[in-house]
This record gives structure tokens, C-alpha cells and sequence, in this order.
């Protein structure tokens, strides 16, 4: 991860992914790439973008900060502030209410410590967000972490298997861009 | 057993492969249209099957794309829809990471039909991971020859991209998509003019649905009149049914529109009944924004028919007695749902995700909100249950995009069928604000 004081730059992988993104849309259109730079910038900046991370995108693009700004604060998924390792988005709306967010929602802040939509947990390991409906109703209640979904936790059991599993990620999952193998990716060693 | 135009090999092992797909037959809807078809005859095959919008609207398909603008010399394109966020509704996601290669053959057989040359499909950022899968099954389908420069040696070319949304409900309404792709902020644009004529970079635009794209394979494949066959009336084809809630068997079924919402429910073969043994109190049809039915409404239809999974059924009676068939997202709720706290949830959802560009939708769905969380909560008043009626009132009608409407709607209908639930939130404010308090008819007349 990045330290503020130093100018944030993308690794050699994401440039790599980055450039490839920019074919995508006509050459005086490079502002279509925002939102696809920005998941790459929060995914490799510690789950967040802090403002010299998206001053760092705007350069990339060639748009003005600004730009970044008030797109990265319109969309839900990017963190403006610092985040816990892990960030647990649990769906709370009905049909995930209907099967019993609420209770995970609370079961959560009981056992991790951390209280939704406040900081992380005191061990710095999990960040707890509600979030909109996820589009996997039928498997609720529904926690996203990273690029996975957690389905039917309606079980102590099942909540555990999700918290062990993240507890024991001791790096977090490779990128895409960073695996080998697959289209126009880069090895990043 | 109804017949399955998509799902068909959805349970094949490696279908999302390029290798197994073909081997089932895919990719034939590509061969046939650019070998044996004009682009004009694709688009009349799709208007003989009388499909209609599988993203919610219900649109004729075949007719959208005859709007589409061809000035000379213009590039046009064809933007699927993949935002996928009406709460209740999850079948593209199923679709997409199971059968990547199904909606990336639609893409390219309606991209030739509307003289696309490059196109997009707009996945909501929560599903980074379903377009991972996208982009492989893509990367195959360019090794393969089906995309790229001069497919199948018939000199026409195609590039189709991905690109990821950033978590916002709004950016499902077309014109938001198309700013949200754009690298703005989605803000549903003002209409006219139609993205038909001004959409992606200003230029002619067709905004589809990932189950619209897909169903143009079989009809392709089958000819229209053949698709049109299955089906009710103006109800033609198959489509994909989300259920969720307190069912036995919660997931995605392709149904041959028509199934009585009977059958739907309680079958086997669909849903399976409600859990626990439970009585069913009220449904949601088609996604958030339709209208709730209580149980007796959406089994039969006021007139005392069998309601059936149609477009046309389903709104019988209007919004006074019926509701809509949306975009499949069916959602049941059993005896024990408290009405006032579900409506408040939706509410809290639509104001959440209000875009905030015009004050109705803004300030209206914030009132909704706040009237339901105190009636919810049992700090409610009498005169709080008409105002909830006034302020969506005010809403409908006067804003830039149907998101109002999908805000106004649900709590109405809530207000119309559950009026005594709501009144008895302010007559036994106390008990109603108990976790997992219920309004149930016996416990008034105990
Ligand atoms: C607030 C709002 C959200 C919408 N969300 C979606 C969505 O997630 N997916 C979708 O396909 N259509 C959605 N729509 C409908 C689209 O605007 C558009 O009608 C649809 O993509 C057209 O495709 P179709 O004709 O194939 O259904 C939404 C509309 C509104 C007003
Ligand atoms: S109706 Fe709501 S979501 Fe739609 S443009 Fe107006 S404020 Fe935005
Ligand atoms: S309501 Fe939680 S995934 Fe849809």
C-alpha cells in the first residue's frame, strides 16, 4: 500500500491493463475509461481512493481532477476514507431483509466489533458497509467482499466460514491484471 | 415441462467455454444472419417474434431497433444493458457467469442486424467478477472468429467491450447508462432527443437487456414466427422469472409466459410452495417498483380470473387491482412480513438512489421515506398515512426519468391493499415498533 506522502503511481501490471482499457473507446473519449481506472486504482491503493489517488487517475486520462471528484463521489462502490483490509458489504434491502439482513447486519457488528458505516474494526481487519440490493436475491443474505459473494448466510456456520476464510487471506487475491494467462495480462514480479 | 430457449444447457460442464458452447449448438444465429441474412431481415425476424423488453419496460424489441437513426457516414451502436439492480431481480447475473458466450453471440448477431460496429455491454461494478468471465468468453470469441475484423469472411467487423458501472441504481435508466459510460456522473439525460437518434457520444444508440439480447439467438435460430408461437397474446417467447422471498425453492426459471402465477408459486416444478409451511400474505411481482399485491389480487384478477405470468395479466385492472410483470423479479412474502417496514426498506432504496437532478423525485422520495421510517418506528399519525398517498401523487408525472414513478408507485399500492396495516402502526404504535412485530387480522379481532 501507498503512503500519502509519496506520489501514489500504478504498478507496471495495471499500466499495462490501463492501456489496454483505453483501446476500448474512441481516442477522443478517453473519459470513458473513469470508472474502469477507478476500480483498478481502488483495488491496488488499499481499497480506497484518497484524493492523490484520483489526482493520480485524472493525470493518467488527461481529465482534471474534478472530474474524478464528483464521479468518484456519485458511485457507491469507491471508499473516500481509509477502509479495513477486508470490507464486508452486506445487502439490506428486502428481499435480503425478507431472509434476515438485519440480524446478519447485527450478528456482524457483534463479532467483529466494528459498527456499519463506521471505521474498521479495532484489529484493522474488517469494514462493515450496508449496501443495495446486489442482484442475488435468491441466495440471501448476501455479504460482497472484494470481487466474491458470500450467499445464504443465514447461519452462524456460514458466517464463521466467511470470516475464517478472510481471516487467513494473508494477501489479498491476485488481480486480474496481474495473473498470467490471461488476455493482455502482465506478470507482476 | 415449458419449453427453455435460453437455460437449455445452462448445467452443461464447461458451457461458458467457447468449445462446449459451439459443440451445443452456439454461434449458429451469428453464421445464419451474416450468411444468409440482410441486416433488414434480422430485424424483421426479431419483429415477428414479438419480443418485447426483457429489462422492465416490456418494449417491443423489433420495433426499437426500426427507430434507430442511420445517418451516412455515422457510427452507431448497441449498448446491453447489464446494470441489473431492481431489487428482486438477479437472472442476468446467472445468466452472464453461466452462459457468457450466450449473450456475447446476441450481441454480435443484433449488432449486425443494426450495423454496429463496435458495442458494449454496461455490467453494474458489483459484478467485476462476472466480467472477468465476460472478457474471457470474449478473448475466445475474437480467437474464434466471431468478432473482430471481417467475421466470418462476410467483411463485416465488430469490437465488443465490457465496461463496469460503479454502484448506482440509476445508471440502469438507458440515458444514465449512457452517461455512466460516457465517464460521468449518471444523470439521466432529458428526453427527446431519444437515444435512438443522440445516445452514446451523441451518436445513434440502441439500449438493451441482456435477456432481450439473448432471446434474439433462438429466434434467429427458430425464426420468429416459430418464437412466437410460445406464449400468450401479445406475450410471446420465454422468459426468465427471478423468485425470491420466502419461497422453498427461491432461484431463476425460464417460463413459457402464460404459466398461471398459481402454478408459478406453489409447483414443483417452479417455486415449490412458501417455506415453513406458511400462508402467502402479498407479492411483488415484477421488481421494486410494481405495485404489491395481496394474495387474493395475484392468484386471480378482480374479475375472478387466473392471474397468468403475462405482460397483459398481470396489469389487468391497472394499478387499481393489477400490477406488472416488469423485469421477472418476483418477490414472495409470507404471513409473518410486516408491510409498513417493507415499504419503508423500498422507500429507504429509492431515495438512496435518486439521482437528485429534479426536486420532486429528490425532496418526494425523502418524505416517503421519512413518513414510513416514523410510522415503521411508531411515531406515525393518521394524517401521516394520506400524506404518503399526496407525496406520491406529486412525484408521478413530474419528473425527468421513471425512477419517481418506481419510488411513487410501490408505496401507493402498499397504502391501497395494506391501508389497515399501516393504521394500526398508529394505533398500536407501541407493539408496531417491536422487532418483528406484525399486523395480522387475528390479532386485531383477539
Ligand atoms: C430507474 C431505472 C432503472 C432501470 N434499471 C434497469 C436495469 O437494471 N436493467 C435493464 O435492463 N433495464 C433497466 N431499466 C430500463 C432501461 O431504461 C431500458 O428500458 C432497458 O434497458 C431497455 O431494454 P429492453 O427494451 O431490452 O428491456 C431501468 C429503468 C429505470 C427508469
Ligand atoms: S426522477 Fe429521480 S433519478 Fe430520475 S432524474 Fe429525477 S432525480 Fe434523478
Ligand atoms: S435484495 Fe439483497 S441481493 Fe437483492
Amino acid at each position: 500500500m501507498e503512503t500519502t506522502t509519496v506520489k501514489p503511481q500504478f504498478s507496471e501490471a495495471a499500466q499495462a491493463e490501463i492501456k489496454r482499457l483505453l483501446t476500448h473507446y474512441p481516442d477522443d473519449r478517453r473519459k470513458s475509461a473513469l470508472l474502469p481506472i477507478l476500480h483498478i486504482a481502488q483495488a491496488e491503493f488499499g481499497g480506497w481512493v484518497s484524493p492523490e489517488v484520483q489526482d493520480m487517475v485524472a493525470e493518467v486520462i488527461g481529465i482534471k481532477p474534478i472530474e474524478v471528484y464528483e464521479v468518484s463521489s456519485f458511485y457507491t462502490m469507491f471508499n473516500l476514507k481509509p477502509v479495513g483490509k477486508h470490507v464486508l458489504e452486506i445487502c439490506r434491502t428486502g428481499p435480503c431483509m425478507l431472509r434476515g439482513s438485519d440480524e446478519l447486519t447485527a450478528h456482524l457488528e457483534r463479532i467483529t466489533g466494528a459498527k456499519v458505516g463506521g471505521p474498521a474494526s479495532a484489529d484493522g481487519l474488517f469494514t462493515l458497509k450496508e449496501v443495495e440490493c446486489l442482484a442475488a436475491c435468491g441466495f440471501a443474505p448476501i455479504v460482497q467482499v472484494r470481487e466474491k459473494y458470500y450467499e445464504q448466510l443465514d447461519t452462524p456456520e456460514a458466517v464463521d466460514a466467511m470470516l475464517t476464510e478472510l481471516r487467513n487471506q494473508v494477501h489479498r487475491p491476485a488481480l486480474p491484471w496481474e495473473e498470467t494467462g490471461l488476455p493482455n495480462a502482465v506478470a507482476n514480479n | 415441462m415449458g419449453r427453455k430457449l435460453l437455460t437449455e444447457h445452462i448445467n452443461v460442464e464447461g458451457i461458458d467455454t467457447f468449445e462446449v458452447y459451439r459443440k451445443h449448438g452456439g454461434y449458429r444465429s451469428v453464421e445464419k444472419a451474416i450468411k444468409t441474412m440482410t441486416p433488414d431481415e434480422v430485424v424483421e425476424e426479431v419483429k415477428k417474434s414479438g419480443l418485447r423488453g426483457r429489462g422492465g419496460a416490456g418494449f417491443p424489441t423489433g420495433m426499437k431497433w426500426s427507430f434507430l437513426a442511420k445517418p451516412e457516414g455515422v457510427p452507431r451502436y448497441l449498448v446491453c444493458n447489464a446494470d441489473e439492480s431492481e431489487p428482486g431481480t438477479f437472472k442476468d447475473r446467472q445468466l452472464m457467469s453461466k452462459l457468457p458466450h450466450l449473450l456475447i453471440e446476441g450481441m454480435i448477431t443484433s449488432s449486425y442486424a443494426l450495423g454496429a460496429n463496435t458495442s458494449y455491454i454496461y455490467i453494474r461494478g458489483e459484478l467485476l467478477y462476472v466480467l472477468r468471465i465476460l472478457e474471457k468468453a470474449i478473448a475466445e470469441a475474437y480467437a474464434n472468429g466471431f468478432l473482430g475484423k471481417n467475421i466470418l469472411g462476410s467483411g463485416y467487423d465488430l469490437d465488443l467491450h465490457v465496461h463496469p458501472g460503479g454502484g448506482a441504481y440509476i445508471c440502469g435508466e438507458e440515458t444514465a447508462l449512457l452517461e455512466s459510460l460516457e465517464g460521468k456522473r449518471g444523470n439521466p439525460r432529458n428526453k427527446p432527443p431519444f437515444p435512438a437518434v443522440q445516445g452514446l457520444y451523441a451518436r445513434p444508440t440502441v439500449v438493451n437487456n441482456v435477456e432481450s439480447i439473448a432471446a434474439v439467438v433462438p429466434i434467429i435460430n427458430e425464426g420468429g414466427d416459430e418464437y412466437a408461437k410460445i406464449g400468450v397474446g401479445r406475450s410471446t417467447g420465454t422468459k426468465l422469472i427471478s423468485a425470491c422471498g420466502h419461497l422453498n425453492k427461491p432461484g431463476i426459471y425460464e417460463i413459457e409466459l402464460g404459466v398461471p402465477v398459481e402454478e408459478f408459486i406453489y409447483s414443483d416444478e417452479y417455486c415449490g410452495g412458501i417455506w415453513k409451511g406458511r400462508q402467502l400474505k402479498a407479492v411483488v411481482a415484477g421488481g421494486s417498483s410494481v405495485p404489491i399485491l395481496p394474495t387474493e389480487l395475484i392468484l386471480k384478477t378482480a374479475a375472478g380470473e387466473n392471474r397468468l405470468m403475462t405482460y397483459e395479466s398481470l396489469s389487468d385492472g391497472g394499478f387499481v387491482t393489477g400490477t406488472m410483470l416488469g423485469s421477472g423479479g418476483f418477490i414472495a412474502m409470507d404471513e409473518t412480513t410486516c408491510i409498513v417496514r417493507n415499504t419503508w426498506n423500498f422507500s429507504r432504496f429509492y431515495h438512496h438512489e435518486s439521482c437528485g437532478q429534479c426536486s420532486p423525485c429528490r425532496e418526494g422520495t425523502g418524505w416517503l421515506e421519512k413518513v414510513l421510517h416514523r410510522l415503521e418506528h411508531g411515531h406515525g399519525h393518521m394524517e401521516d398515512i394520506d400524506l404518503l398517498v399526496s407525496v406520491a401523487k406529486q412525484i408521478e408525472g413530474n419528473t425527468i426519468c421513471p425512477l419517481g414513478e418506481a419510488a411513487a408507485w410501490p408505496v401507493a399500492a402498499a397504502v391501497r391493499h395494506f391501508r389497515h396495516e399501516f393504521e394500526w402502526h398508529v394505533t398500536h404504535a407501541k407493539e408496531a415498533a417491536q422487532p418483528g412485530a406484525v399486523y395480522r387480522p387475528s390479532a386485531v379481532l383477539a
